[in-house]
């Protein structure tokens, strides 16, 4: 009490420098609390998935495991078949990024590049349906699929998802700032499209074809909905299915086996996520600036 | 080879090839979102339990039967509740964060990150987390309510706490989107206003309200959109800690389309919510369509 009385006073000379202190004292007590809200439920996940049943039962709960173990992974693993559910995982999300990232560049290029008529118009017809996303449509959409007979089959997952408007907007912005001397001179030199498409203009847009497939990754990887509808049988499950399908098995009493699984679906694209955030960010701000 | 002779026929090359380039994303955009719609807006006339043959033509029964059900009215409500929950949480929150992290301070690139990095995360995972710490007797919350006396709720049981918990969840999840693309506003406001109007004596509260808020408006009114179109359709987070429970209480229009279809089998009646979402989306487009022409700006 004294100190701070004493600091205070011999500041007073200074008028501005106490209170700029304090505030920055506060700004930071803000940035640790915020941080604190998003971290603390993340490590408090974590932790449950090193305890026995014996410490997730304890009242005042333990930060900490007194001797962190393995075994909840194990429960889990052997609980669900999660060895499947990342295999299908890893099939539907890898297909579907390359089939996204395919169309997506295909698409704007031939609005960027290629002459026909009223093509502003057919470019706002593929945009409007950005306004017609899969939760509107699932059961039209389900009973295609069951039609084609592609229930619990990976193309049932990854078709219908396949098309892309917002990546095609976010190719397309990009590619109509390249510079057209270099595509006129590659042209002169008789460069059919696909050529200048492959050798010219991707090349040219490694960053957002990083981030367009980053943003279709972290979507597809954590798809709930329509995987869900989809599939009926546990071996065509993905991670988020098949983990609510853990956590019906297990019950709410097993939080350690359930924890261990929730950390099945989102270390992956955790890791990648703290690799590659910039990039992420990045294309989502620039499709809300520009828009 | 022979490039001038070749020169009309190929501007047609070049219109086939232009099909050709947009015919693959085109005809899965036909198949899979424009087609559906159509048909929704039939099946949404008939009575059809998505087994037998013959669907039975009712005309206009099915919204009939979802306007007079008397849970309706508790599923547009619920919609209504947790959308605008959403968006001024946001909003407000959002622009909060950034208003921080857009301070000179150490740590605010890790904070950014921090903060973002629950919104690439799957929903089903991190409803799963919350459930755990929402639970009343092992969870981390009671840790909380106990230091201030109380006891903790029973929050995902009790028809009262599970919309505010489910509503938590999903702004915990998502606040990180809105906290990012307003720190990308603020850093695109040129100094030279806040130089201006420190020069003629505004205070840093004026210079918020003056500059900051109006600067910002575009991306304010971008949010609002994107934030009511993504919240409208949350899924996820509510089928792993709710279902649509207690007794109806976090049915929103979304899971009311998926219990009404893929668990009460009535197909009529799920076509008829989603031609529902869907119009409900199409005039918050509308509305943005025409509120754009109009320039959000005042600068």
């Amino acid at each position: 009490m004294d100190i701070t009385l004493e600091k205070s006073a011999r500041t007073a000379a200074n008028p501005s420098s106490w209170p700029a202190l304090l505030v920055s004292v506060l700004k930071y007590a803000l940035l640790l609390l915020t941080m604190a809200v998003f971290i603390v439920p993340v490590f408090w996940m974590v932790s449950a998935s090193f305890k026995t049943l014996q410490e997730i039962y304890t009242f005042p709960p333990q930060w900490i495991p007194s001797q962190p173990r393995w075994e909840n992974y194990v429960r889990a693993w052997n609980a669900a078949p999660f060895g499947r559910f990342y295999i299908n995982t890893i099939i539907t999300t890898f297909f579907g990024v390359t089939a996204e990232v395919l169309l997506g560049t295909m698409t704007a290029y031939a609005f960027v590049y290629l002459p026909f008529p009223r093509k502003n118009l057919l470019f706002l017809v593929m945009l409007a349906a950005l306004m017609v996303p899969i939760h509107v449509t699932i059961l039209p959409n389900y009973l295609t699929i069951a039609n084609l007979g592609w229930l619990n089959t990976y193309q049932g997952i990854i078709v219908p998802g396949a098309s892309v408007a917002f990546g095609t907007f976010l190719f397309r912005q990009h590619f109509l700032t390249l510079p057209t001397e270099i595509l006129e001179a590659a042209r002169m030199e008789g460069a059919g499209h696909l050529q200048l498409l492959g050798r010219i203009v991707l090349p040219l847009s490694q960053s957002i074809l990083v981030t367009v497939s980053l943003i279709s990754l972290v979507n597809k990887w954590n798809d709930f909905l329509w995987p869900l509808i989809v599939t009926n049988q546990t071996h065509m499950r993905v991670l988020p299915v098949g983990l609510a399908y853990l956590y019906d098995q297990e019950g709410t009493n097993q939080w350690g086996i359930i924890m261990a699984g929730t950390i099945f679906v989102v270390l992956p694209i955790l890791v990648i996520f703290v690799w590659a955030q910039r990039h992420i960010i990045s294309g989502l701000t620039a499709g809300a600036t520009k828009g | 080879m022979v490039q001038a002779p070749a020169k009309r026929k190929g501007i047609s090359r070049e219109h086939l090839l232009f099909l050709a380039f947009i015919g693959p994303n085109f005809f899965l955009l036909g198949v899979f979102s424009y087609w559906p719609l159509i048909y929704q807006a039939y099946l949404s006339l008939t009575r059809w339990d998505m087994i037998s043959p013959t669907k039975t033509f009712v005309g206009f029964d099915n919204y009939h039967y979802m306007f007079t059900g008397s849970e309706f009215y508790q599923v547009l409500l619920n919609t209504f509740v947790f959308t605008v929950a959403i968006l001024v949480g946001s909003l407000v929150l959002g622009l909060g964060l950034a208003l921080l992290l857009n301070q000179p301070l150490r740590g605010r690139v890790a904070g950014r990150a921090i903060v973002f990095a629950p919104y690439v995360l799957s929903g089903a995972a991190i409803g799963l987390v919350w459930a755990y710490i929402f639970d009343p007797v092992y969870g981390l919350l009671r840790v909380f309510f106990n230091a201030f006396g109380f006891a903790s709720p029973n929050w995902l049981v009790d028809t009262s706490w599970a919309l505010p918990a489910v509503i938590i969840v999903y702004l915990w999840k998502n606040v990180g989107y809105s906290a990012v693309i307003y720190l990308a506003g603020l850093q695109n406001i040129s100094h030279e206003l806040y130089e201006a109007a420190k020069v003629d004596g505004a205070s840093d509260w004026e210079s918020f309200w003056h500059i900051t808020l109006p600067q910002l408006s575009p991306v304010t009114f971008f949010l609002t959109v994107t934030t009511i179109l993504f919240s409208i359709q949350a899924f996820d987070i509510i089928a792993v800690m709710t279902e649509g429970g207690p007794v109806n209480a976090t049915t929103t229009l979304v899971w009311y389309l998926y219990q009404q279809g893929f668990i009460a089998f009535r197909a009529g009646t799920a076509a008829a919510a989603g031609m529902l979402l869907f119009v409900i989306m199409l005039l918050i487009t509308i509305f943005q369509l025409r509120f754009v022409q109009r320039r959000v700006h005042y600068s």
